[in-house]
Order: C-alpha cells, then structure tokens, then sequence
C-alpha cells in the first residue's frame, strides 16, 4: 500500500517539476524576445527616427518619419471606417437578434473572420479594391484594417452589451422609451467602458499587421499623406529593411519594431487597467 | 374653456409628432444594426467571391493538378508548371511542428497557472502570457530571424544531425546539412508565437471546472495531477482541443513569423532541416513581382489556405460552443 502511495505522490510531484519547467521554457523564451528587442530598437532610438524620412539604399541617414505618419494614418482609419459596422453589428446579435437564426450565423462566420489569416484579408482587397482602382493605395490599406477591426470589434461590443442588466433596459421601457434609444442612451452608457476596451483592443491588434499591407498599402519612401497613393506604414518598411544588407537599414527595422511594440503593449494595458476599472465598480 | 382645448389638441399634435420620430428613429435604428450584421456575412462572400475570381486563370489552366504537382516554375516558357504541393507540405509540417512544441508546453503552463502557482505569480504571469500574445507577429518573425534562427543551426542541428545519422527514417527526417532557412526554424517560432495563444484558452476553460468537483476530489485523496487527469480534463476536453485548434488555424495562417526564416524553396526533401515555404510565405514574398497565370497562382494559395484555416476554425468554434452548452450558458 505504501509503494502505491509513494508511487502516487511521486507522479505528482514529477508532473508538478514538468509544468514549472513548461512556465519556465515558456517565459525564458518570451523574455529573450522582449530582451533583444529593447537592445536592439533602443540602441538606435534617437530624434532623427521621428524627424526624417526613411532613407534610400546605402544611405547611413534617415528615420522613418513616414512611415510612423502612415501607419498611425491608416490605423485611425482603417478603426474609424470598421468601429460603426462593428458596433452596429454587435448591437443587432445583442439587442435585436438574440435569438433569432441570422444572429447564429452572423456570430459563427464572425469568430471565424475574427481567427482569419491576415494574408487572406490582404488578398480580398486586392482582389476587390487595388485592382478595379489600378495601383496600390493607403485607402486600400486602410480598408484591409477595417476589415480586420470588424470581427474584433462585433465580439467585444456583444459580449459587453450581454453584461448589461436586463433590468435596466426594463425599466427604461417602462418609461416610455423606444427601443432604439433605449440601446444608445441606457445600455451603451452602461457597457461604455467595455466597449472602449474592445476598441482599443481591436486598434492594438491592427496596429501591428503586416501581411495585407504588402498588397495594399504597400510601401513609399516618401512623405505622402495622399491616401490615394501607396503610402509608406511601419510593418512594411520594417519587413524590407530587416533582409536588406545595410547595416543602418536592419538597425531602423529594430527601431521600428521597438516602436510598434510599445504602442501595441501601451494599448492592451491601456484597455485592461480601463476594464479593470469597470471591474471594481 | 376653450383654451385647454386648444392645448389639449396641439399637445396631441406634438405627442403623435413625437411618437412617429420615436417611429422612424426606432426603424432606422434597426434597419442599421441588421444591414451591420448582415455586413459581416457579405464580408465572407466577398472575400471567397474575390478569391474566386483572381483564382480564377490558374484553376482554368492547372485544375486539380494543382494540389498534386511538385514543381514550381513561374518562369519557364513557353508556359509556367506551377504546383501547389511544396506550400501545403510545408505549412502542414511546420504547423505539425509547432504544435507538437507548443501543446504540451502552453497545457502545461496553464495547469501549473490554475492548480498549483503561488497566488502571488499567478497574476504577474497570466498578465504577461496575455500581452505576448498581442506582439505583433512581425517582430516573431524578426528575432527569429535574427537570433533564433543563427543559434539552432550552428549549436541544435549539428548535434541532433550527428545523433541520428545512422537511424533509419530519423536520419532522413533530420538530414542535413544545417540551414538557416529552414522548415524546423520557422515551425520553432511559430510554436514561441502560438504558445500564449494555448495557454491562455487552456487557462480559461480550466477555469470553468466548478471548484466542487475538485474539491471533491481532493477529499478522496486525489493528487493534484489527478486531479488534472480525472476531473479538470475530462470535463473541459472539449474546450482544450477548440483552443487547440483555434491556434492550429492561426499557425495554419501565419504569414510574418515564417517568411524570413523558412527560405522560400519550392523542393521537398523530406528532412526539417532544410529549407522550405508555406503558403502563406510563398504569397508573401513572391507576390510582388508576379504577374499572370503566376499572380493568380498564388492567389489559388490563397484560396486554399481560407478553406483549409475555415475548416479547422469551424470545427473549434463547434467544440468551444459544445462546452458552453454544457456550462447551461
């Protein structure tokens, strides 16, 4: 009997060591990541990064002001255009459609959409935007983000709108209020910290993406805030630069990498210490 | 007498105002949330339909061949062979890679999360596991590149390459020689990537088990990896194999992460050392300067990669849904 319980408790302490090694393999990993990038991006952080504009081959000057101005450009856009449908379309399955078969298959297709290759997206609005205006543009970049921030932005806006007490919307009923102003001045108002989160969540997650500004927006090397011309953004410089065989080249691509990282990081701690808050209420 | 009267009926008249602005306001309102929903669905025809259509020279002129050809030769006259065969072995090995790495590893850190972290860590390193998994995958694909790639070849390859020089199978799944663009490399990020991705689903769903059950557990005397294996498992299988598949369809997809790294090479050796491409590198990094029946080749990838990542999205979703039908949700 006591060889099966030793037997017992030797298993579990072996399993216990496995999965402190698994976190441990895990984070040491992820630390490196961290570790070389703010190494490498800080070492050639400096003012002319943000100041002048990304250099041509062989060049041992220059920043990548344009393309900072380009991805900032197009990911307000490409938020602003897919924010509304997003909202919208999560206050249908919310509030109108809850039960209803079209809200099924709005949801199913959407946490599909949501896990979708960015490649994919990329290739849609070529296929659907670049080709029929004839040339690549910032608003077609644009348009690629937003098809990327609809998904993100649709599940957060229904989750939130879930949480709302039925209560609430009962009572605003009871007082004569119609449907529609029901939804915006009571269960907006009530999930609005939520639904900002999901905003800032959905910005961080394009803030980011490179594979469907390579057929979109492709790239520029100058300062260009014309959306109908391809227009330079960060994740496609850094994508060009970090093969390139200028030493001066690979060392912005850290830079820029460091950048988007923070900016991306900064939002998802913006957006949890904002639902945290919410929490706590 | 007659003045109530008269306000008597311009209130009337301001109320039937009112109400039929409540009216329209109420249509309108919803007219706007369906059209957004019905948005979403047009989204998935438009994206299948324009694929279709830029797909549309190559399937023409391969046809099924496509799937089944080895050779990739845009440039040949007088007409290019394209075949699709290279990409799909390549994405379904590194992806196969990955998640033999990060299964295991994210299952693990999400049990030791749940059942036996300090409660003080346990926050710290959720929080962190979620932030990672907001890092753009371009910078995966950068440090890969930079940093992973370089140390794996000259220290792991030479040693496991030595190791299994002289096993049948093994020594052609691990031939060398060493490369730095290599299938094993790029599967290796995509494991680093997709391990927050595991571990914070794990998490979650391991979260769901109702804490009566494992205490009741417990106070038959079970071990803590009992625990784990007879009731935490068995109760959230289903939710563990969506979250599993739901990083497959991402690895599956994964384009920024792999392209430096994986070489670009259309051949296949059957060994993980050499080099490779997966679909969605082959888009990447050969679009910009195709053209014709070449330009819609890659866009046939495409295709297929939508199909397959849907499949495999589509059947986690139906298991995440299963497990919250069973929580009564």
């Amino acid at each position: 009997m006591n060889a099966l319980y030793a037997s017992r408790a030797r298993k579990d302490k072996i399993i216990r060591v496995l999965c402190v090694g698994a976190a441990a393999f895990g984070l040491i990993w992820l630390g490196l990541i961290l570790f070389t990038l703010f190494s490498n991006g800080l070492a050639g952080l400096s003012l002319s990064v943000f100041s002048e504009m990304t250099p041509p081959p062989g060049s041992r000057t220059g920043g990548l002001a344009n393309a900072i101005f380009g991805s900032i450009l197009m990911t307000v856009i490409g938020v602003a255009v897919g924010t509304p449908i997003g909202l919208l379309a999560g206050t249908y399955l919310a509030e109108y459609g809850r039960h209803e078969k079209l809200s099924f298959y709005v949801r199913f297709i959407n946490d599909i959409l949501l896990s979708a290759p960015s490649i994919v997206i990329g290739l849609f609005i070529y296929g659907a935007v670049v080709v029929p205006m004839g040339g690549f543009s910032g608003f077609a970049g644009s348009l690629a983000l937003a098809v990327i921030v609809i998904p993100v932005v649709v599940r957060t806006t229904e989750d939130m709108l879930l949480l709302v007490p039925t209560q609430l919307r009962e009572a605003a009923s009871a007082l004569g209020l119609p449907r529609s102003l029901v939804i915006r001045r009571i269960a907006y108002k009530a999930a609005r910290t939520g639904l900002i989160t999901g905003i800032l969540l959905a910005t961080a997650r394009v803030a980011g993406e490179t594979a469907p500004l390579l057929f979109t927006a492709l790239s520029n090397q100058f300062w260009n805030a014309n959306l109908m011309k391809t227009m330079a953004n960060l994740p496609v410089t850094i994508n060009n630069f970090v093969q390139s065989p200028y030493e001066y080249w690979r060392q912005l691509a850290w830079t820029g990498a460091l950048l988007i990282t923070l900016a991306v990081l900064a939002l998802n701690i913006f957006a949890r210490l904002l639902g945290a808050e919410r929490k706590s209420k | 007498m007659t003045v109530p009267a008269v306000s008597n009926s311009s209130e009337q008249l301001d109320r039937a105002r009112a109400l039929s602005a409540f009216k329209l306001g109420d249509a309108t309102f919803y007219w706007l949330t369906r059209l957004s929903a019905l948005a979403v669905l047009l989204i998935l025809g438009g994206i299948i339909l324009s694929l279709i259509v830029g797909a549309w020279p190559a399937i023409k002129t391969f046809g099924l061949d496509f799937l089944v050809t080895r050779r990739w030769a845009p440039q040949l006259s007088p007409s290019p062979v394209l075949g699709a065969l290279g990409p799909i072995y390549g994405t379904l090995v590194t992806s196969l890679i990955a998640m033999l790495i990060a299964v295991p590893v994210g299952i693990g850190i999400a049990i030791f999360l749940t059942e036996f972290c300090p409660p003080i860590l346990r926050r710290p390193v959720g929080v962190a596991i979620e932030l990672l998994a907001g890092i753009p995958s371009i910078i995966y694909g950068m440090w890969g590149f930079f940093v992973l790639a370089p140390f794996m070849t000259d220290h792991f390859m030479p040693a496991v390459i030595a190791t299994f020089a002289h096993v049948p199978i093994l020594n052609v799944i691990f031939a060398g020689p060493p490369s730095y663009l290599s299938l094993f490399n790029a599967a290796l990020v995509l494991a680093i990537m997709i391990l927050p991705f595991i571990t914070a689903i794990s998490r979650d769903v391991f979260q769901t088990v109702p804490p009566m059950l494992k205490e009741s557990a417990y106070g038959l005397g079970c071990t803590t990896w009992e625990v784990v294996k007879n009731v935490v498992i068995p109760f959230t299988r289903a939710g563990v194999i969506g979250g599993i598949m739901l990083a497959l369809g991402r690895a599956l997809g994964e384009t920024m992460a792999v392209t430096f790294i994986i070489g670009n090479s259309f051949q296949i050796t059957g060994s993980i050392f050499s080099p490779g491409t997966t679909i969605s590198a082959a888009i990447a990094s050969e679009f910009a300067e195709a053209d014709g029946v070449h330009m819609s080749a890659l866009i046939l990838l495409g295709l297929l990669l939508f199909v397959l990542t849907f499949c495999v999205l589509a059947a986690a979703r139906l298991m995440l849904a299963r497990l919250e039908m069973k929580q009564g949700k």
